[in-house]
């Protein structure tokens, strides 16, 4: 079978391969040999099995993910659709302004699309978005889970400001325009939500 | 140019004087003295005494050690923050006086950048790394992008250094523990799960430790503890550097911090160094602990960048975050 590793990630190797006849994208949990098997195997299996169902539930929830062909809990590895767009990292600073706004309010509705239902992505960071078809796909869902604390949806969103402020230090304002479709898209309360995410930035050191 | 540094962020006073020599560190002389709590952690007002009673003797042996005289100093730095203010302002006062005294220009630096900056200036071959950046304090993960020192990833409660000390004292093993549980971790031999705690690049330690020291009440092995303890913590360490690597593509790690003295620590990041094909720095034990020359040596470049500070631009700033510093010394 031709691989190609596309992407050498820090948990995993993304590899384009074939299965039954499609061209696909392997998520391969790599064994880390700095730290011991104890740990080591145990992540493995947790993220691997987690990051499969939270790619599947998102999708019943009208959020665009990979679609799912394969999971192999032993090896850790996630078979999935490959999604043939650009990584938003690449593409965001070079955008107009009024299509960087569109896209920031796209991914704000898509978080708040996951939170309704207490997904928490747990690496939102633009290298972790590929638009398609004018939709914005998540990808890597290795650090999610599934929690209701208005905390852990602070701490989400948090993870995007930061992504924001260090890799598009430009255009931070945008987030702004998440946190607009997010407000828009989201169910529970979302000044509690906006609130959390002063109190975790007031809660960083020496801020 | 010869730079004398002032570094007083916490338990450690320290006096370096440095020359540059074709853009890169040399070190003429550089003494730390280190305030140790009779109990508990550092009490930031007994640290700047001890400070303030060492600090005039530091700089004359400074100088001494350095074989030069007063009047051969042509520039004084201190740190000006992150730390504790008592401290901060004992050794900002100092340089002050010393540079009103030398009629000499002052500059006031930043602690967390002047640690990256001395593994630059000191270590052959580091250029562009990631700062795996672990103290008592600190815990950050820093890179250089788009013209500032940015933290890609941080400590959302307390620094590995503070995590390892509360530790420690809670188990009576006395300040500073580190040494101590690296010791002790060697005799362990049975893994005890602990929360890996990482959220995006960023890590938590405080529900690790609760759950550490309940394992100690519960009379699990110390040795077993200390074990668990410093592979859970360490790959953490380990796992947010290497996606912060991911991240910004850079292909250099450099570690720094007293906690880089950590043998363990050292082995994790160079076994993940040597996978990703990345080069591995640690500096000297002097420079990589708090202590003055790095302070002197980022004064310089700051000072030779063109950046000028008077007197009264001087005040510290115990909040002085990485990323509040214009980075006007590199291209």
């Amino acid at each position: 079978m031709d691989e190609k590793i596309l992407y050498r990630g820090a948990e995993a190797e993304i590899c384009l391969s074939k299965y039954m006849g499609r061209t696909v994208v392997q998520k391969k949990r790599v064994k880390k040999v700095y730290r011991i098997k104890d740990i080591d195997t145990q992540l493995i299996a947790s993220r691997t099995k987690e990051e499969a169902k939270l790619i599947a539930e998102s999708r019943s929830y009208g959020v665009s993910v990979p679609l799912l062909y394969d999971v192999d809990l032993a090896k850790g590895i996630i078979t999935m659709e490959y999604l043939a767009g650009d990584r938003v990292k690449d593409i965001l600073n070079s955008l107009k302004d009024a299509e960087r706004k569109q896209l920031c309010l796209k991914i704000g509705e898509s978080i708040a699309r996951l939170h309704n239902h207490d997904i928490i992505h747990g690496d939102i960071t633009t290298s972790n978005m590929i638009l398609l078809d004018d939709r914005v796909h998540f990808i890597d869902f290795g650090l999610g889970c599934k929690n209701s604390e208005t905390e852990a949806k602070g701490v989400d969103l948090h993870v995007l400001m930061e992504a924001f402020e260090s890799t598009h230090s430009k255009y931070a304002q945008c987030f702004s325009y998440v946190i607009e479709g997010y407000k828009k898209q989201f169910s529970g309360d979302a000044s509690a939500v906006m609130k959390k995410i002063e109190d975790i930035i007031q809660r960083g050191r020496y801020r | 140019m010869i730079c004398l540094g002032i570094e007083g962020t916490a338990h450690s006073i320290g006096v370096g004087i440095i020359k540059d020599v074709k853009g890169s560190c040399r070190i003429l002389s550089n003494l730390i003295k280190a305030y140790q709590p009779e109990k508990g952690g550092i009490h930031p007002r007994e640290a700047a005494n001890h400070h303030a009673t060492y600090i005039a003797d530091l700089i004359h042996d400074s100088v001494q050690t350095a074989d030069i005289d007063f009047a051969d100093i042509d520039l004084l730095s201190f740190s000006q923050g992150p730390g504790l203010g008592p401290c901060l302002r004992t050794a900002a006062t100092a340089a002050r006086a010393l540079a009103l005294t030398l009629e000499k220009p002052l500059m006031g630096v930043n602690h967390c950048v002047a640690h990256l900056e001395i593994g630059r200036g000191t270590v052959t071959g580091c250029t562009d790394p990631v700062l795996l950046y672990v103290s008592g304090a600190n815990t950050q993960v820093i890179a250089f992008a788009e013209g500032k020192y940015r933290v890609f990833g941080e400590t959302l409660d307390v620094g590995i250094g503070n995590c390892l000390d509360k530790f420690g004292r809670t188990c009576g093993l006395g300040f500073p523990c580190g040494p101590k549980i690296e010791e002790l971790a060697k005799q362990g031999t049975h893994y005890l799960p602990l929360p890996y705690s990482i959220k995006g690049m960023d890590i938590a330690f405080s529900g690790l430790l609760t759950c550490a020291e309940n394992y100690v009440k519960n009379r699990a092995q110390m040795e077993d503890v200390c074990y668990s303890m410093q592979e859970t913590t360490f790959a953490m360490l380990t796992e947010v550097t290497e996606r912060a690597m991911a991240h910004t593509e850079k292909q250099e790690i450099l570690l720094g911090g007293g906690v880089a003295s950590n043998r363990r620590l050292r082995e994790m990041i160079e076994t993940m160094a040597r996978d990703r094909g990345a080069k591995f720095f640690v500096p000297a034990r002097a420079v990589c602990v708090d202590n003055g020359a790095m302070i002197a040596w980022l004064g310089f470049l700051m000072y030779n960048s063109g950046l000028r500070m008077s007197i009264d631009d001087s005040v510290i700033n115990q909040r002085f975050r990485t990323d509040m510093v214009e980075v006007t010394w590199r291209g």
